[in-house]
């Protein structure tokens, strides 16, 4: 997804790696995040992200000369070295096979349960912060009026 | 498991190598989007290992918050762009010293 | 439940007579499309192929074949080319977890009248149809040419904000039956009120009916189908988003609309009207697949009158429609579905 020179092939790229992700989410007994996985992010966040990237005809100004020269290879080697050193943690943690899943693992029910049980607070926080979202969208695009 | 892991912190960098690299604001963010993912598949993985369901209600919680930033993140995106017509990262440098 | 290979074998097998069917009934719905339009305009519509014009379909299907296979210059070629192959599939896709008959029937232990029942049922639909929406943006981009794009996103704008208006019913139906998975929720509609009336869905006074009628017009929007149609009807004006499109790959969009309705079709009737539901089921448990079919042709009848009838709405009046009332109203509904709930329990399954 990073490489594509044109937009819209990341971002269908991008929608490649979604599905692929939720795929993932289904093997790991996780299948109600699996379809929230693609309705949300797939189905919502892409699709505003595609609209942005096609009404902007947003071409990427690659050309051009980098103001700093040395950043992509720096780059390239600190991304490695993240990716080093989180493999490393991870390995080092020593993980065992993992356990049977509990019963009902990931089905809607349980997901409910826990999050009405234990997350209440956090689940008023989010439809507050949604609602700031939407607020800030719409202030963000109005044009302005001169009254 | 410890291969999901792996995976997750290959797309972490991955999406780090974009938001460094790219300079399309837009691609930069998707990058951010797909950090954002890779901490996801290491929540469920650790859910699946702990067998506790926290992890997948934690991913819930950073679904929602993901959404309202994109959103809020793309409508900022729109506006620079209707001002300066560039989605350039390097060309809004309005605030330099 | 049997080994693995022979769950997988049949689950192909089912997989492969579902596509079958669903497109010897995509070929029959043109042909029925264009005799009841023309016999509500009062005329007579095609009657010259076959007797009362049966083998039309065949007559189109064969024209679109040998039409030439054309790309516009400057098109992007991957997106072109994946586009209608993106639609065409997520439409069959969402067919998957829709139940055309009784769990009873079984073979080896796999139930046969449904090909998959995961556990996010209804939720499935939602999730391919949000991606089927990639299917009509893709191929208004990859034609390269103003007007394809501007009905593309206006046609995936009105799909969108539709989405959000049926989500918001299918939960309160959800809170009906108490599950996500579609056959619970029709064997919860199997049972009778006062040893006769079923148990549908939309004979649950108040919400009922409202829920249907909200998804009613919910779907004809989604489906892009008249009265909501002016993405595609800018045909006529201008362009749609298979303006630029020739062929087998027009003909692919036009399965992926058909088959939408079908499936759309299918998911009211397994909501609201009691899925395979009917006399003599008990008995005879593969009479349900008849009483689906049924049930089901009825929907497509009514989206093709309502073809026939109602005049195109205005774009900005289809958005205003969709926000301000499509969505107040389904919240309503969500209210007064979990207050009925609340105060008759036995009204809510689960």
């Amino acid at each position: 997804m990073i490489t594509r020179s044109k937009p819209v092939h990341s971002a269908i790229a991008f929608l490649g790696t979604l599905v692929s992700l939720a795929g993932l989410f289904l093997l790991l007994y996780a299948q109600f995040v699996a379809i929230l996985q693609i309705v949300i992010y797939a189905g919502a966040i892409l699709v505003l992200f595609l609209f942005v990237i096609m009404l902007l005809h947003a071409r990427s100004g690659e050309g051009s000369v980098e103001k700093l020269r040395l950043q992509r290879p720096l780059a390239i080697v600190l991304s490695l070295a993240l990716l080093a050193g989180v493999s490393f943690l991870f390995l080092q943690a020593g993980l065992s096979e993992a356990p049977t899943p509990a019963a009902g693992m990931g089905t809607a029910e349980e997901v409910g349960k826990t999050l009405f049980d234990h997350f209440i607070l956090p689940f008023e926080v989010a439809s507050v912060l949604l609602l700031a979202g939407i607020l800030g969208a719409v202030v963000l695009s109005k044009k302005e009026s001169w009254s | 498991m410890s291969d999901y892991l792996i995976l997750s912190g290959v797309l972490f960098a991955i999406g780090a190598l974009g938001v460094l690299v790219r300079r399309n604001a837009l691609i930069v963010f998707m990058s951010i989007e797909l950090m954002l993912n890779a901490v996801n598949l290491a929540f469920v993985s650790f859910a699946r290992q702990l067998n506790d369901m926290t992890g997948q209600v934690i991913v819930f919680f950073v679904l929602v918050v993901a959404a309202a930033e994109v959103v809020v993140g793309l409508a900022i995106i729109v506006n620079i762009f209707r001002t300066k017509e560039t989605v350039d990262i390097d060309d809004i440098d309005l605030l330099r010293g | 439940m049997g080994p693995l290979w022979v769950v997988l074998a049949i689950t192909a097998v089912k997989s492969l007579v579902v596509i079958v069917a669903l497109l010897t009934a995509f070929a029959y719905m043109t042909w029925l499309e264009r005799r009841l339009v023309s016999r509500f305009q009062v005329r007579i519509g095609p009657n010259r192929v076959g007797p009362f014009g049966l083998l039309q379909p065949v007559a189109d299907g064969i024209k679109l074949f040998f039409k030439e296979d054309f790309m516009p210059s400057g098109a992007d070629r991957a997106l072109y080319f994946i586009a209608p192959g993106l639609a065409m599939v997520t439409a069959f896709t969402a067919f998957a977890v829709i139940p055309f008959g009784p769990p009873e029937v079984k073979l080896w232990g796999v139930p046969l009248l449904q090909i998959a029942n995961p556990n996010a049922g209804i939720l499935f639909i939602l999730a391919v149809s949000s991606i089927g929406l990639y299917g009509i943006i893709l191929g208004g981009w990859s034609s390269n040419s103003k007007y394809p794009l501007l009905g593309a996103l206006r046609s995936s704008a009105q799909m969108i904000s539709y989405e959000l208006g049926v989500g918001l019913t299918l939960v309160s139906v959800i809170l009906l039956s108490g599950t996500l998975q579609l056959p619970q929720i029709v064997e919860q509609q199997t049972l009778t009120w006062f040893g006769f009336l079923p148990r549908w869905n939309i004979f649950v006074i108040p919400v009922g009916p409202l829920a249907f009628l909200l998804f009613l017009i919910g779907a004809t929007a989604e489906t892009n189908r008249a009265p909501f149609d002016l993405p595609e009807s800018e045909q006529e004006l201008t362009a749609g988003y298979h303006t630029e499109y020739g062929g087998m790959k027009f003909a692919a969009f036009f399965v992926a609309e058909y088959v939408n309705l079908v499936t759309a079709s299918a998911v009211a009737v397994t909501l609201f009207f009691g899925g395979w539901d009917g006399p003599f089921v008990d008995q005879v448990p593969l009479l349900g697949v008849l009483w689906f079919i049924a049930k089901v042709f009825a929907f497509v009848f009514f989206f093709i009158w309502l073809r026939a009838t109602l005049p195109r709405v205005r774009y900005d009046q289809l958005m205003d429609l969709g926000w301000k009332l499509l969505v107040p109203l389904a919240i309503l509904n969500l209210a007064i579905t979990s207050a009925i709930v609340l105060i008759w329990p036995s009204l809510g399954g689960g």
